[in-house]
């Protein structure tokens, strides 16, 4: 058996006397879109902010291995995960810099490799050939993910002028740019209409099958989870209640009591 | 032993007004977030009321001196709180909302309009009064002849600030006034919906903080005698080292770094060298900025992603 | 239509009024005068009646064109303005006022008519602004070439000294509005503590020409380096630190560097500064004295030409011009590189940043090392155009202004920060009669921008790079 792409060991956060994240353990794979849901509360985003750094555990281990290394995420800063360990996320209330155009967005995105190009300073000051291919490369790249993602008319647009699905793409895309080995997705469904959800789902499986990025998945949207999710961990309240297909999942009773519990706060 | 007592009891007095002072940052920043950088000139106002205060008074021929001095004190509050509620109304209530940096640098702007204000009004040189109060105990005598004196002046400061302090308290922890901070703090959207009058709110901290910079304005005129328009920039920056030490947003906090900062540049200036004792004060802000930023009482920020 | 304001309206006027006599009765009537006996007061009751008045006037003439009653609006503006002539006015400042304000209301009165009564709201104004801002931003190209080219020619027609030195002031601050937009416009990091590059890199210059006997072209870059070498030293500390904190400590380094050069005798000469520092020669191949001291010959006999004090104004006139244009072409450069998005983008979001692998703390480090380095090309230019410098010239007051040329020019454009200075710089150079005036109007143009137009007067942003071409298709923004 191969080693899994994301290996989750005991992981807690508190804060203060509130535990949001429960000891809690799982794996993802590779070739995986491994889904995390949970009523509204339950420390799903939380458990992206440690995976990401933007939280330091409280204890527990995070291991991710691919290609390219075996890294101990708990021990890494927020910008090290990003860019060496390629963890890539997107945001619950999306994150984007809405002064800046679409394509810039995407550039920002590769900018450790334009940084190279660019010798740093020099090579960008004078505009030296390597730079500019560089920059050339980075804008196909870019103008690539606008195309999967059906936003390439809009290249040039400020992205907080964006509709409100299209900055939801822009944001993946975005992740995406940064060349990631998991992609996290903090509810990116929210707030779409059934056929952009659709196309969304369409979007997240070519992720998975095309670029070899495992996804990890934060949705309320229960027929969204079955549709795409090949593996499903369940949250409540900080703790894993439940693990396994989707079909498990959903027909296991401590899931249908978590939600039914919660169902007028889903209802609102 | 006798010459630290002495510094004791200046630095407890020069701490009383940074408290004071203290206050208004702490009480703002609670509040809005913001950092009132116009808050030090508003001290300055507050001296300088002081100064016109006292001058007339003389002029007239003179009052009984506590009568003198209470009356200063009220007008000095009176009219520096209408200051306080005009550079809120101006120039940061537009601002709610605005970009992160706007208030911060409107209120730049608000500090050097006052003091060219002051300065085109009332002149830009140095402002003395003859002493309103005099004298003192003589607490100790060492053997060389070096004595411990404390003024009825320290004494004014530190009572006057003590009483101020529990008045202030109660007032927050008791009154509707008290409540509404504190729901506003909380949040301000909520607060609005629950029927409370945030601006009014809001107004009221900035008028609140401008009184008690005024009387802290008053207290250093009668102390040292002297005012001019610049002093705001630096009482400004020392009572913000004040409020961020004890812990920014907490209100005993404010006292607590006031009188820190009090006491750290009194044995400053008293044991290592007095032109340095500025750069204590903006030492230790950056020290305290960047090793404990939310202070002696304050807890520790999560960046709220 | 009608003919009189509304009872809220009428009690707004009222109100104000209310508050100008509170505000301004013991401030401005009773003013402290020195006298033989001490402290004595000179009564301005006038001068607070004026200004009630005014102010009164003013507000009644803004409200009538929020309520559309012109038949109030534009009289209330035109005595306003009259009186800056006519009325008997106490002092100069109310004068000013007078027009000032009594200008500011008319235009309000016609705008609101043209506008067909609907008044102006701040959304209006920044759209209208908006549009103005995006035409001249257009025209940048041009503007800059027509600018560039008065300039170059500009000792030849006004070979003058006064014009000369006025436009030389307006260069550095140019060069300073340049160098710390990196920090503000770009990066997102209120620095108020600017000034302290330039004076590292001033004393720098002046230390190192004095005590190694350098020459001016090997101490600049050297003074540069200092400079990015103080940001370095600051920036590390205090880079992680909020927003806000981040002003206030930068503040606080500026003012200790400060206090520590009137301090630091031995070194920096104290309160006195550091006299004859060493002016800059020809490129070392000529002085501009009359009859040098060195083994240099003299300017004036090189090229054959009768001694004259302004060749020397002339070439710094053109030596700031020429720092001036290389920050500017490599802030241009700069914004349209990786790091300069990188940047852009930490000051639209810094969290986003982070999840993209963007390292924070070095960016910062960058912008601030690089700002720092053009604070000290500055800083060692104005000390050998001087020949004198003291701790007197490095004051917040400084950072204050090359701030307000950043903020008020519109953060991150290059063109807004030349209008900018010649604003703040050139125009009171204009009106000297106005030099006591100058910063109390600085202060009200701060708060007043902040509130009308919190991005600068030309805040919109050209991207650094576009797919589809300037006119290509959904270029909306
Ligand atoms: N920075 C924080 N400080 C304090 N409590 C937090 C913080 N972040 C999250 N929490 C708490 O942790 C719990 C889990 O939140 P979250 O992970 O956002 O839930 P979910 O994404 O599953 O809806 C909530 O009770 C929330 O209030
Ligand atoms: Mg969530």
């Amino acid at each position: 058996m191969t080693t899994p792409l994301l290996h989750v060991e005991q992981l807690t956060m508190k804060f203060g006397g509130l535990t949001a994240v429960d000891a809690v353990s799982f794996t993802a794979e590779r070739h995986d879109i491994t889904a995390i849901i949970g009523p509204n509360g339950a420390g799903k985003t939380t458990l992206f902010n440690c995976l990401t750094g933007f939280y330091r555990p409280t204890s527990g281990a995070l291991t991710l291995t691919h290609d390219l290394g075996e890294y101990l995420l708990e021990r890494m800063e927020g910008h090290q995960i990003a860019h060496q360990a390629r963890v890539a996320r997107t945001f619950q209330n999306i994150r984007l810099f809405e002064g800046m155009t679409v394509l810039e967005n995407l550039l920002v995105a590769q900018h450790h490799k334009l940084m190279r190009a660019s010798s740093f300073l020099i090579g960008g000051i004078f505009k030296l050939p390597s730079y500019r291919h560089a920059e050339e490369e980075a804008v196909m790249l870019a103008t690539k993910w606008l195309e999967e993602v059906g936003m390439a008319d809009k290249a040039d647009w400020l992205a907080g002028n964006l509709p409100y699905g299209d900055q939801r793409r822009l944001e993946i895309a975005r992740a995406m740019c940064t060349d990631p080995r998991m992609l996290c997705l903090d509810e990116p469904a929210a707030g779409l209409n059934p056929r952009e959800s659709a196309e969304l789902n369409q979007l997240i499986k070519n992720i998975r099958d095309q670029h070899g990025c495992g996804v990890l998945l934060i949705e309320h949207d229960m027929s969204v989870v079955m549709n795409i999710s090949d593996h499903v961990v369940v949250l409540d309240y900080g703790k894993k209640i439940a693990e396994g297909t989707a079909d498990e999942v959903r027909n296991n009773p401590d899931v249908i009591r978590a939600y039914l519990g919660d169902d007028e706060e889903e209802e609102a | 032993m006798e010459y630290f007592l002495q510094q004791l009891i200046n630095g407890l007095s020069l701490g009383s007004i940074y408290g004071l002072i203290a206050i208004g940052y702490t009480m703002v920043y609670g509040i809005i977030g913001m950092i009132n950088f116009a808050h030090g000139d508003i001290y300055m106002i507050g001296a300088f009321l002081a100064v016109i205060g006292f001058t007339a008074i003389g002029l007239v021929g003179g009052l009984w001196t506590p009568l003198a001095v209470a009356l200063v004190l009220i007008i000095a509050m009176v009219f520096t709180a209408a200051y306080g509620w005009v550079v809120e109304r101006f120039a940061y209530r537009p601002l709610r909302g605005s970009f992160r940096l706007a208030p911060l640098i409107s209120a730049i702007g608000m500090s050097i309009l006052l003091q060219n204000y002051v300065q085109l009004v009332q002149g830009a040189r140095v402002k003395p009064i003859s002493p309103v109060v005099q004298g003192g105990f003589e607490l100790m005598e060492r053997d060389d002849g070096f004595t411990v004196n404390l003024s009825y002046m320290q004494i004014i400061i530190i009572v006057l600030t003590l009483v101020l302090m529990i008045v202030f308290a109660t007032l927050i922890a008791r009154t509707a006034l008290g409540r509404s901070q504190r729901a506003c703090e909380q949040d301000k959207t909520m607060a609005a919906l629950v029927g409370i009058n945030v601006d009014r709110t809001i107004s009221l901290t900035f008028v609140i903080g401008a009184a008690l910079a005024a009387v802290a304005g008053v207290m250093v005129t009668m102390y040292y005698g002297v005012v001019d328009f610049y002093i705001g920039f630096l009482a400004g920056v020392k009572a913000f080292t004040a409020a961020v030490l004890g812990g920014i947003g907490s209100l005993p906090g404010a006292m607590i770094g006031g009188i820190l900062i009090g006491l750290i540049e009194a044995f400053w200036a008293a044991y290592f060298s007095a032109e340095y004792k500025d750069v204590a004060a903006f030492s230790i802000l950056v020290l305290a900025l960047i090793f404990r930023p939310y202070g002696i009482l304050g807890r520790p920020e999560v960046e709220k992603v | 239509m009608s003919w009189r304001l509304s009872h809220d309206g009428l009690r707004e006027v009222l109100m104000v009024m209310m508050v100008a006599m509170l505000l301004l009765l013991p401030m401005v009537g009773l003013r402290t005068v020195d006298s033989s006996s001490g402290l004595g007061i000179d009564l301005h009751i006038a001068a607070v009646f004026w200004a009630v008045l005014l102010i009164g006037l003013g507000k009644k003439s803004l409200v009538a064109a929020r309520e559309n009653i012109p038949v109030i609006a534009y009289p209330a503006a035109c005595v306003m303005l009259l009186s800056g002539f006519l009325a008997p006015l106490p002092t100069g400042f109310l004068e000013f006022f007078a027009l000032a304000g009594g200008f500011i209301c008319l235009t309000n009165a016609i705008l609101m008519t043209l506008r067909g009564g609907r008044p102006i709201s701040k959304n209006s104004f920044g759209e209208g602004m908006d549009v103005v801002a995006t035409k001249i931003q257009a025209a940048t190209p041009q503007v800059a070439w027509v600018m560039f080219a008065i300039v170059v020619a500009l000792p030849f027609v006004f070979p003058d000294r006064y014009v000369l030195d006025v436009s030389i002031l307006i260069l550095t601050y140019i060069m300073l509005g340049w160098g710390l937009n990196i920090i503000v416009g770009l990066a997102g990091l209120l620095d108020l503590g600017y000034v302290a590059f330039y004076a590292v890199g001033a004393y720098s210059y002046a230390l190192l020409a004095i005590n190694f006997d350098l020459s001016f072209w090997v101490c600049l870059p050297l003074a540069g380096i200092l400079a990015a070498f103080g940001g370095l030293l600051l920036g590390f500390p205090v880079l992680r630190l909020r927003g806000d904190y981040f002003a206030i400590v930068t503040l606080g380094f500026g003012e200790i560097i400060r206090v520590v050069l009137i301090n630091w005798y031995q070194v920096t000469g104290g309160p006195d500064g550091i006299n004859s520092v060493p002016r800059p020669s020809f490129f070392g191949l000529a002085e501009f004295t009359r009859r040098p001291s060195g083994d240099l010959p003299a300017f004036h006999e090189m090229f054959g030409l009768d001694y004259s004090s302004i060749h020397r104004i002339i070439f710094l006139y053109y030596l700031i011009l020429v720092l001036a244009l290389v920050v500017n072409f490599l802030s241009v450069r700069l914004r349209k590189m990786p790091i300069g998005r990188a940047w852009e983008a930490m000051r639209e979001d810094e969290i986003a940043c982070k999840s993209l692998g963007l390292n924070r703390t070095n960016l910062k480090l960058m912008a601030f090392m690089i700002s720092a380095t053009f604070g000290g090309f500055a800083g060692a230019f104005f000390a050998t155009k001087q020949g004198f410098i003291s701790p007197e010239s490095f004051t917040f007051i400084e950072s204050a202004i090359i701030l307000a040329i950043v903020v008020l020019g519109g953060m991150g454009s290059q063109l807004g920060i030349v209008i900018a200075t010649l604003l703040v710089i050139g125009l009171p150079e204009i009106f000297r009669d106005l030099e006591l005036y100058r910063m109390l109007t600085f202060g009200i143009g701060m708060v007043l921008v902040m509130v009308w137009r919190p991005r600068g007067l030309l805040a919109v942003r050209e991207p650094s790079i576009r797919l589809h071409g300037l006119h290509g298709k959904g270029a909306k923004s």
